[in-house]
């Protein structure tokens, strides 16, 4: 078995920061982390923001400094957004898909060539047949779509 | 010359000056028009529009503190103090996007024309020879795409409805077209802002590629497309700008200026 390096220490911890609006999924997750580097006790962090203007970014930042500061040898913590590479939401990893859809948000799909064509799968039947019901919903980074199987209302992803 | 970091843009004072200029250009629509916007919360004619103005007043406004951060980077002040204290004549919005919302018709009417010429800007940004502002526009772009995508059926809709909706359409376009060309004004360093490969390309070009955009949007409206809009009365790019702007400042800044240690 490989031996546990501080590499990997490091990003359990930031598997511990959640986002604030989905508390199961992960910054990891979510694809949100860039890069982590660590010299002499100096941790730098490089976080992509899912949308410019999200008012999560603030906590997500001190959550991700405050968890490293517990870490034993930490000194100091960067924690810096970076626009390259810019998020997508292709970036969320197949766990961070399933939470999603767990929290009853479906992933987001790949857009079609028509702009409208981005109903993803039902996250409750599974059935592909929605329709969009609203581009934007509760969080600048979700639509609301509405499913024709089993007539539900649902959240989902924008893919960006 | 490609300029990675703010350091490397102040080497040379002009090229640092036109930067500013932009970016304040860039930051004071976005945060006005943000603004605007979230004036509509709680009185959209319909829940979704009220959701959606929800979402779009926080990515514009979270697009103004990008590019206020990328001026503090440059050694000016934070981006709260840069949005809540500078004087009206300190600003560079154009002045169509201070104006009050007025109703869903005129709107919907500024924010399509507002978007198509935002979208033509940060199309001519995505190579800028400032990088960070490259990137942080290719990323903006994305977001964008999704108002545009929100409003312009909306545009359509109203103007194809007939009746008092297409009357108020066709009035508000009347309304604002006196002062939408304020949107293609570079201010005064659009020289060396084109010298320095900042923007790809001048305000001229801007209003015809822009009206390569706005003009089949009209023909899909059924309206009759007025032609370029004039340059505009004030130039709010030069700092000009109406009463309009000094109460949105007001307004913005109610809570900051009554409690300057407040936190929220």
């Amino acid at each position: 078995m490989r031996k546990a390096t501080r590499g990997d220490a490091l990003m359990e911890v930031l598997q511990a920061v959640k986002d604030p609006e989905i508390p199961d999924l992960s910054i990891l997750e979510l694809g949100m982390v860039n890069r982590v580097t660590e010299d002499g006790g100096e941790v730098k962090v490089e976080l992509m923001p899912t949308f410019v203007g999200c008012p999560a970014l603030d906590l997500i930042s001190r959550d991700v400094r405050e968890n490293l500061f517990r870490q034993e040898g930490v000194k100091e913590v960067e924690v810096k957004f970076v626009m390259d590479p810019p998020w997508t939401s292709d970036r969320i990893t197949p766990e961070g898909r399933e939470k999603l859809k767990g929290f009853g948000i479906a992933p987001p799909r790949d857009r079609g060539a028509d702009p409208m064509d981005i109903v993803p799968e039902c996250p409750y039947c599974g059935a592909g047949e929605g329709e969009v019901h609203n581009l934007f919903g509760p969080t600048a980074c979700r639509s609301i779509f509405y499913c024709k199987n089993c007539r539900q209302p649902f959240e989902g992803m924008k893919p960006v | 010359m490609i300029m990675e970091t703010a350091d490397q843009a102040a080497q040379n004072p002009g090229c640092r000056r036109a930067l500013a200029e932009l970016l304040y250009q860039l930051a004071d629509d976005e945060l006005c028009l943000g603004h605007r916007d979230s004036e509509w919360l709680g009185l959209a004619p319909d829940i979704e529009g009220d959701v959606a103005f929800s979402s779009i007043a926080q990515d514009e406004v979270g697009h103004a503190v990008f590019y206020l951060g990328l001026l503090h980077e440059l050694g000016e002040e934070s981006p709260d103090r840069l949005a809540f204290f500078r004087k009206a004549e300190e600003r560079k919005n154009a002045v169509l996007l201070e104006q009050p919302n007025g109703d869903w018709a005129r709107t919907m009417v500024r924010h399509v024309l507002y978007d198509a010429f935002d979208d033509v800007r940060t199309e001519a940004l995505v190579n800028s020879s400032y990088r960070p502002l490259a990137r942080g526009v290719a990323k903006i772009r994305r977001e964008e795409h999704y108002h545009l995508l929100q409003l312009k059926p909306w545009f359509i809709r109203l103007a194809r409805a007939g009746g008092e909706a297409r009357k108020r359409v066709e009035r508000a376009v009347g309304e604002v077209w006196s002062e939408a060309g304020g949107f293609f004004s570079l201010g005064d360093e659009e020289e060396e802002m084109i010298r320095s490969g900042l923007i790809a390309c001048g305000s001229e070009e801007l209003a015809r590629r822009w009206e390569m955009r706005v003009k089949p949007v009209f023909d899909e409206a059924g309206l009759t497309w007025p032609g370029l809009p004039p340059a505009p009365g004030k130039d709010g790019r030069r700092g000009e700008h109406t009463e309009d702007l000094t109460e949105l400042i007001r307004t913005m800044s109610e809570v900051v200026v009554t409690d300057s240690a407040a936190r929220w």
